[in-house]
């Protein structure tokens, strides 16, 4: 009774502690070493003039390599090409994947079919689809290139190229947004449905009252995942045009900068910024709408 | 019944465009790798004069065949470490409480959504100091850092379905924690571990930032990366038909896999998602 | 085989709350004892404690004199039986029952011979090689029982062991368990939430409300002489009618009129610091149609319309409403009792078949005065019993 505060830990607890906190430890230490340092890393790079093809002008400069970057008109671009393929391609995946999955969700006949066919874009490689979007709009070669007029050549045309980028992504990861979907579908119970049609409420009454508000929180999680995911573009962006016309991404341009032009200081700056950014797309998400971060507690 | 009829021949409508969605583009890329590099220009969807030359060309090709070994290799060796790993703190998030376990969760979630090319820059300069660079190991860690959170929020919504009472019964029974996890929990949570391998692999074997920037020779260079290499003045006059041809090579096993694994994919992948 | 002691057990949370206050007992060798009690009373926690699946926040527990706090659940040789049943899904029948020998490392040939009477014991052999999917609820209770028999352990633990099961599987197993418990003569802790069962099965019952002990005793002994509101409410199907009563003049004035104090209602009125304003309790099978009661000295009469009527068989079940506001009592609602009870006073009689009650028609009811309980209205002491 008299034992102080009554705090002190019995010694299950303590071994539960002990075991948990052996359990996490490699996956921990993995995450943090390949993760944390490199970030730091990133940090003080970016802070220096650092071009590995000339390594003898190596010197701390302060925040000029950020001054450089943020008024350098190339890297406004790709930030504003990028979030314009992340916005346009979000909304079409949200509209078509929630058709999608309302397609595997309430299909009568051929359930198990759309179910399975629409894994394909999912398992395919990204870059092994982005060949094949490439050569269809390659003229000449490809079966949609032909449908456009004589002469045109898409892919070496800035608006066109975006919109085929676009594609290329929609294509790719509108199953994903399907299925997390899908499964906030699953969320809204079948008898509400039928009380709504009872209480007189029409098919879009119903969707729009009853379905989106219970599966906000799906749409929001689907969104935050496929928003992030989308403003890293690389693959598709590095097949079908590798950034000319002015079709490059944020994650391109950092690529080219770093790996192209061995220009540590300034890809590392650029690093930085788009953490920056999908950080605070995050922040926006989590706290402006709402959304529960995966695995908090509910 | 005719309300009845209808909606069926609209369902089977929606199939079909779902499939030709799904398909085609598919379909396109298997097609152009049969065709004959004489015919690549015609711009027909099928073949016109079928060949499996360009198949012959990049199994003869060693990078791509190179390739293809440092994808399985390194896949394989990511997988397994991220299952280990991933399936002992997927455990302790689901069932234990102890000091840490949200910092945990809050670090996985933020490398799920971390940009990887801000990875890029320091782990180009960090593995070249220490003798990483272009090697398997220096693939390997990034990618079982970034299939871990995956892993871990797969596995532990997994792990929270299996009824508590299990272990308890195991610990009554006699058995040492480790053993109620390794004879009891482990064998039911085997379907589980098996979705979230294949999706973490699936994850590895599709990478390509990684692979082209980490690497610098076929000693490390994966599939996907190796195809982006391919170029006419080697061997091949044009790499159309070799990089379609590749293309397929690469999807294959991914498309079978999921294919096989379909029910237990789609349970994996809205599991971490929507149950948290 | 085993004596358990639980000497002044106290479960606390690191938020504070206290699951189990003070819990003293003392359970015997080969003694079947029963925690009962209401959802969140602490009786499953009080399980898990002895178990070792809980911690012990303070006091001691301890198997045949030794202490047991700080051993892990698989040294203290308990064996418990889920309430879930908690059956391996991937391993068949005959691999379940043999785990816990398995874990022992106990030889093949002794292992298999166990498993076999385990099973014969318990009917389960035509079942050994079935995954328990393929199990009836019936048989999947069975195969737990046989995990728990069959490494001969010191205690059996059982958590609401037949909660899943259907009423007639219920009493059958019932009588199973507890003809199983008196062969084998294991010491038993048994943790349920109906009273049926406590009654039926246990030795000794530990009636629990809140983490605090209320009685522990014999179930005839509970039954007959209830400590408190509480438990007399809880004990016994259907529960003691509880009225509004009040002294005045030497008698007590209920709604069934009014009773003489002699006695033991005498004595236990006599106290300093007992309220006008009293709860009476009676026991539905105090009551009896006064036709068919020919010596009708010491007892009360009362006059009542019949609401309903339930014929059981053995007897009939009169139901009546009073025209009085029913008892309100936080120790009755806990108890699960009166919660329904509506507007009036309701009172149940408990009659012979003979009896010729009819639904609508008014009915005199004789009832036995020295069967009456009374019990402090604000902290359900039955003053009867001090």
């Amino acid at each position: 009774m008299n034992r102080g505060k009554g705090r002190a830990l019995t010694e299950g607890q303590r071994a539960e502690r002990r075991l948990g906190l052996w359990l996490c430890a490699p996956a921990a230490i993995v995450m943090v070493v390949v993760t944390g340092w490199p970030i730091v890393y990133s940090v003080l790079l970016s802070l220096q003039r650092y071009d590995l093809r000339f390594p003898e002008d190596k010197a701390w400069i302060g925040l000029s390599n950020y001054a450089t970057v943020l008024t350098s008109e190339v890297w406004w671009n790709a930030f504003w090409v990028t979030l314009l393929i992340t916005v346009v391609s979000v909304a079409i995946e949200l509209v078509l994947g929630m058709l999608l999955a309302f397609a595997m969700y309430r299909a009568i006949v051929g359930r198990g079919l759309i179910r399975t066919v629409v894994l394909i874009p999912y398992g395919i490689v990204t870059v092994a689809a982005a060949y094949g979007w490439k050569y269809a709009w390659t003229p000449g070669t490809g079966w949609l290139a032909g449908l456009l007029p004589e002469g045109s050549a898409p892919l070496t045309e800035r608006g066109p190229a975006i919109a085929i980028i676009i594609l290329a992504e929609v294509w790719k990861t509108t199953p994903f947004m399907a299925l997390l979907l899908m499964a906030g579908l699953a969320v809204v119970p079948e008898e509400l449905m039928r009380a709504a049609s009872v209480d007189g409420a029409t098919l879009w009454q119903r969707f729009t009252r009853v379905t989106l508000p219970l599966m906000k929180p799906a749409i929001l999680v689907a969104l935050l995942f496929r928003t992030l995911d989308a403003f890293r573009i690389f693959d598709n962006i590095y097949v079908l045009t590798n950034g000319s016309q002015g079709t490059g991404s944020v994650s391109i341009s950092a690529y080219h900068n770093l790996i192209g032009g061995l220009n540590l200081g300034i890809g590392s700056t650029m690093s930085v910024l788009i953490l920056v950014t999908v950080a605070i797309i995050a922040v926006v998400f989590i706290l402006g709408f709402g959304t529960a971060a995966p695995g908090s507690e509910r | 019944m005719e309300a009845g009829r209808r909606s069926v021949s609209g369902w089977t409508v929606a199939n079909v465009v779902v499939v030709l969605y799904a398909m085609v583009p598919v379909l396109w890329i298997a097609s152009l790798s049969f065709k004959d590099p004489s015919t690549f220009t015609d711009g027909s969807f099928i073949p016109r004069k079928w060949t499996l030359g360009n198949y012959a060309g990049i199994f003869t090709n060693a990078d791509f065949v190179r390739g293809l070994v440092n994808s399985i290799g390194i896949g394989l060796i990511s997988t397994f470490v991220a299952i280990v790993f991933g399936t002992m703190a997927a455990y302790a998030v689901a069932r234990l409480t102890f000091p840490g376990k949200r910092l945990l969760i809050g670090v996985s979630l933020l490398i799920a959504m971390f940009p990887q090319i801000s990875l890029v820059s320091p782990l180009f300069q960090i593995e070249r100091a220490l003798g990483l660079f272009n090697t398997w190991a220096g693939l390997i860690l990034p990618y079982i850092t970034f299939a871990l959170p995956l892993t871990i929020y797969t596995l532990s919504a997994f792990f929270r379905e299996i009824p508590w009472e299990l272990e308890k019964a195991a610990k009554m029974d006699g058995a040492t924690p480790f053993q109620a996890f390794w004879q009891v929990i482990v064998p039911l949570a085997a379907p589980g571990m098996v979705t979230t391998a294949i999706l973490a692999f699936i994850f590895c074997w599709n990478d390509f930032l990684f692979a082209i920037s980490l690497t610098s020779s076929n000693a490390a260079r994966t599939a996907p990366a190796t195809i982006s290499f391919f170029t006419g003045s080697t061997q091949f006059e044009d790499p159309t038909g070799s990089i379609s041809a590749a293309a397929v090579v690469i999807t294959i096993p991914i498309v079978i896999f999921v294919l096989f694994f379909q029910r237990r994919i789609v349970a994996g992948l809205t599991s971490g998602a929507v149950k948290g | 085989m085993a004596e358990i002691v639980l000497d002044h057990v106290t479960k606390r949370y690191a938020d504070g709350t206290v699951a189990v206050d003070d819990f003293d007992v003392r359970i015997a060798d080969h003694e079947f004892v029963i925690l009962v009690g209401p959802s969140g009373c602490g009786k499953s926690t009080t399980l898990n404690m002895i178990a070792g699946l809980e911690d012990i926040t303070e006091g001691e527990l301890r198997v045949d004199g030794r202490r047991m706090n700080e051993r892990a659940p698989r040294d203290r040789d308990m064996a418990m039986v889920f309430q879930s049943y908690a059956l391996y899904p991937h391993m068949t029948v005959r691999e379940n029952i043999a785990f816990p020998l398995k874990l022992a490392k106990m030889g093949r040939a002794e292992m298999e011979e166990r498993v076999e009477r385990a099973a014969g014991l318990l009917d389960l052999a035509p079942y050994l090689d079935r995954k328990p999917a393929a199990l009836s609820g019936g048989q999947r209770q069975r195969v737990a029982m046989g995990r728990a028999i069959v490494r001969d352990p010191k205690a059996f633990l059982m958590d609401e062991p037949l909660s899943n099961l259907d009423a007639k599987l219920r009493v059958q197993m019932r009588t199973s368990i507890s003809r199983l418990q008196k062969n084998l003569g294991t010491t038993t802790v048994y943790v349920t939430h109906d009273q049926t069962e406590a009654m039926t099965l246990g030795d000794r019952i530990v009636i629990m409300r809140a983490g605090l002990i209320q009685q522990i005793g014999p179930p005839q002994e509970l039954y007959d002489h209830p400590r408190n509101l509480f438990v007399a409410g809880f004990i016994g199907s259907p529960s003691m009618n509880v009225l509004p009563a009040r002294l005045e003049e030497g008698r007590l004035r209920t709604p069934i009129g009014d009773i003489p104090l002699r006695g033991r209602l005498r004595r236990a009125v006599e106290g300093p610091d007992v309220p006008r304003d009293v709860i009476a309790g009676i026991r539905p099978e105090s009551f009896e149609d006064a036709a068919l009661v020919h010596d009708a000295d010491g007892g009360g009469t009362f006059t009542g319309t019949v609401d309903l009527l339930e014929s059981m068989g053995p007897e009939k079940l009169a139901y009546f409403t009073l025209d009085t506001g029913a008892v309100r009592s936080e120790h009755l609602t806990e108890a699960g009792g009166e919660e329904e009870a509506g507007e009036g006073c309701q009172l149940v009689a408990q009659l012979d078949p003979k009896s010729g009650a009819r639904r609508g028609q008014p009915v005199r009811l004789w009832y036995d005065t020295q069967a009456v309980h009374l019990f402090h209205p604000e902290t359900g002491e039955n003053l009867t019993e001090r």
